[in-house]
């Protein structure tokens, strides 16, 4: 007999929305957020908690309201209605220097140097220009672009402007690091690098907060997310209590294919070729085993698979989001 | 330590707006003043003066090569010959520009009568008019605006042709003054015109360039990354002052040429002979010259606050343009509003220009050329100042609610979104 759990179960530590930020200081906290452009509702009562310290995804398909969240966040949009604090400041300007923001649509000036470009983007957040220089400077060494510093933006490729444009959004040592799609139009390989990034700028301290519609971006890196389709947000808490709101799914092959031990499966269960499929049951799957093996059902294999947060996805925001979320993935960059 | 206990010290943890505008107009600046197209705006002023130089020396030339419109003069010959000695009489008194002048139709070379009509009709538009007749009973036939132009020199030929020897012209002594009431105003009328002209001009042809700039932010699409980390009014400013500074560097290097073209010891479109000949404003020289480049100032980022604001709203040139017309329109409006402050006896449409902030820097330059005092222009500029300030709180406000918006996302979502910041992000 062989019998996996392919995920950590934790039954029962199912964590709520909300309760992800207990016993931590918030980074960012907003209630109630709404935002209409000429009476056309964007984002309607968003209520966020972002833990210090965390990394936190904001996903939802195009059009969701994630960018209009991420702006009414940092102060370039103000809410119609609900509050918002960063680091307990209702006006995030106020504490400029301690954010780092990264749009979604990515500018530089084509005529700067790189170097120049980060110690400007340094300047913008407080940081005098000669000490944004040299900041700059061991930045793109310690990335390998320490050979690009003198080079004029519109000289760099793509992927090496993005980066420079990363680097000067981290060049002040912001303390809460905002990324509007930060995947997108990034290559496997600069994907890769950008997720170590951000996992060591939370190692560090830092609170970093990324709008995604890549879910599984959001599933390997982030602790929390906020689901987001429609403006609303219908789920905000951790990932984990976002998966846990689906009940982990048993697999189960036998050498039987009926008898009475069938009777002891749950109502759902159900047979998908040789295996059958069920939620599992409350109590747990010692008792079901047991029936099975005295009801000589002959068991080859049994695996509890937990939810994914696609699964979970699909189960708050609905299948119409969980689609266009996905062709947004397969549209948009290829991702 | 948590981040929420760094930032009490939240005092420190942004720039002022002062230092936050400075950081975008440094950068604005050197980006500009190093650009080519600093240099293209630099020579902007060339071309029209080429243009100006050109039509004029072609004008001239065309001139030159004009005919000489005359009078045709048909008379008996003895009455010609008068004609002719009181022309030469009367040029000498008056110039020879003073005085229409006469092509003979003598007798005595076979031209008994001549076709008046026919000779004015003629195509070639030699003869504006045709004197014909004899001294006693003379005919002049001619369009009605040459009759009205000609018909007192005629006049007065035929006077003095007539009564040649009893016509004397006495000898004229004249006494010189330095200082008159009436031409010192008309005068300073002048100068105010001038400096009202050239404030104009120079607005014109520099306030365009700021509204290439934000549609450029836009395009190199920073402009969301300094409104994440500036506050929007900051960012306008920076730029406001950035384009100002430019201007007047711009300024600075024209007026420095001009300067060296006039020491070197020609007068390129007379503009030295224009200068010296315009009487001393009404608060002098160094103060007026003072005044004219903060009211420069001022009227610069009066018009530049909205046409950023326009900027900001367009996302395209051609937007920039459409967009851009009336307020070009207003321009034009304003300077002839402004004008009323050189009227006489129109005092409300005086203050109203004062009042206008638009019109004020304009109306203002024309006070300081005509009026002595001081005080209400210094009260106008702050009056001014205050008012770039407002411009530049609503078009920060517009810009903020207007075009940082996103997304197709949420309801009623195929409302026309053409003024959005970006189409297709969330």
């Amino acid at each position: 007999m062989d019998i996996a759990v392919s995920d950590q179960v934790q039954a029962g530590n199912a964590v709520q929305t909300e309760q992800a930020s207990a016993g931590h200081p918030l980074a960012i906290e907003a209630r109630g957020l709404v935002k209409r452009f000429d009476g056309t509702l964007a984002v309607d009562g968003v209520d966020i908690s972002v833990p210090e310290g965390a990394i936190y995804g904001v996903l939802g398909p195009n059009g969701a309201g994630k960018t209009t969240t991420l702006r009414m966040l940092l102060g370039i949009i103000d809410p119609d209605e609900g509050v918002r604090r960063v680091f307990g400041h209702d006006r995030p300007h106020d504490i400029a220097r301690l954010i780092g923001y990264l749009p979604e649509e990515r500018g530089l000036y084509p005529s700067m140097k790189a170097i120049e470009a980060i110690a400007f983007m340094g300047a913008l957040r407080g940081l005098s220009l000669p000490e944004g220089r040299e900041r700059g400077l061991e930045l793109l060494e310690r990335h390998d672009l320490a050979h690009a510093a003198d080079r004029q933006i519109r000289q760099l490729s793509k992927g090496m402007a993005q980066t420079v444009q990363l680097l000067g959004t981290l060049v002040h040592r912001p303390k809460l690091v905002v990324l509007d799609e930060p995947f997108s139009g990034l290559d496997a390989i600069n994907q890769g690098k950008l997720e170590r990034m951000i996992r060591a700028l939370a190692d560090e301290g830092t609170t970093v907060i990324f709008s995604t519609h890549v879910i599984h971006h959001a599933e390997r890196l982030c602790e929390g997310v906020a689901i987001i389709a429609g403006g609303k947000v219908p789920y905000a808490g951790s990932v984990e209590a976002a998966r846990d709101r689906i009940p982990a799914q048993v697999r189960l092959e036998t050498r039987a294919r009926e008898g009475a031990w069938t009777a002891a499966l749950p109502e759902d269960a159900r047979r998908e070729g040789d295996y059958f499929m069920f939620s599992l049951p409350d109590t747990g799957v010692e008792p079901l085993l047991r029936q099975l093996i005295e009801g000589d059902a002959g068991i080859l294999s049994l695996s509890i698979e937990r939810a994914g947060l696609h699964d979970a996805f699909v189960h708050i925001a609905g299948e119409a989001a969980a689609k266009q979320l996905e062709a947004d993935g397969h549209a948009g960059n290829g991702q | 330590m948590s981040a929420s206990n760094e930032v009490d010290m939240s005092q420190k943890a942004r720039l002022s707006n002062f230092q936050a505008a400075m950081v975008v107009a440094r950068r604005d600046f050197v980006a500009i003043l190093f650009s080519r197209s600093f240099l293209f705006f630099l020579l902007g002023p060339l071309f029209p003066a080429v243009v100006f130089g050109m039509s004029g020396g072609l004008g001239a030339a065309a001139n030159q090569n004009a005919p000489d419109v005359r009078i045709a003069l048909q008379m008996p010959s003895e009455d010609m010959a008068a004609i002719l000695a009181a022309h030469e009489r009367i040029e000498s008194e008056l110039g020879r520009g003073g005085v229409p002048h006469f092509y003979l139709f003598d007798p005595a070379d076979g031209h008994d009568t001549i076709d008046p009509e026919a000779l004015i009709a003629d195509n070639s538009g030699i003869y504006g008019a045709a004197l014909t007749g004899t001294l006693e009973e003379p005919i002049l036939t001619g369009t009605q605006d040459r009759l009205r132009m000609w018909s007192g020199h005629v006049t007065m030929h035929l006077a003095l042709a007539r009564n040649q020897a009893d016509v004397s012209y006495p000898a004229l002594s004249t006494s010189l003054v330095t200082k008159s009431g009436a031409t010192t105003k008309d005068r300073r009328r002048d100068t105010a015109q001038i400096s009202m002209t050239l404030l104009f001009l120079l607005m014109m042809l520099l306030a365009g360039m700021v509204l290439s700039n934000l549609v450029e932010e836009k395009a190199n699409k920073i402009i969301e990354i300094l409104a994440a980390a500036l506050p929007m009014e900051a960012v306008f400013l920076g730029k406001l002052f950035a384009m100002l500074a430019v201007s007047l560097v711009g300024i600075a290097v024209w007026f420095s040429l001009i300067g060296l073209v006039i020491l070197s010891g020609s007068d390129f479109g007379n503009v030295k002979q224009t200068l010296m000949g315009m009487p001393d404003p009404g608060v002098g020289w160094p103060l007026f010259s003072v005044l004219f480049v903060v009211n420069f100032s001022m009227g610069y980022l009066l018009i530049g606050s909205i046409f950023l604001a326009i900027g900001a709203l367009a996302s395209t040139v051609r937007e920039v343009q459409t967009l851009s017309m009336p307020v070009t329109m207003l321009q034009l409006f304003i300077f002839f509003f402004a004008s009323f402050t050189l009227i006489d006896g129109a005092p409300v449409l005086e203050a109203m220009a004062i009042l206008f902030p638009l019109s004020s820097p304009f109306a203002m330059t024309a006070r300081a050329a005509q009026s002595e005092e001081i005080w209400p222009i210094l009260i106008a500029i702050g009056y001014q100042a205050l008012w770039v300030a407002i411009f530049i709180k609503m078009g920060s406000t517009l810009f903020r609610k207007r075009v940082m918006k996103s997304g197709g996302g949420g309801h009623n979502s195929n409302k026309r979104r053409w003024y959005q910041f970006k189409r297709s992000t969330s």
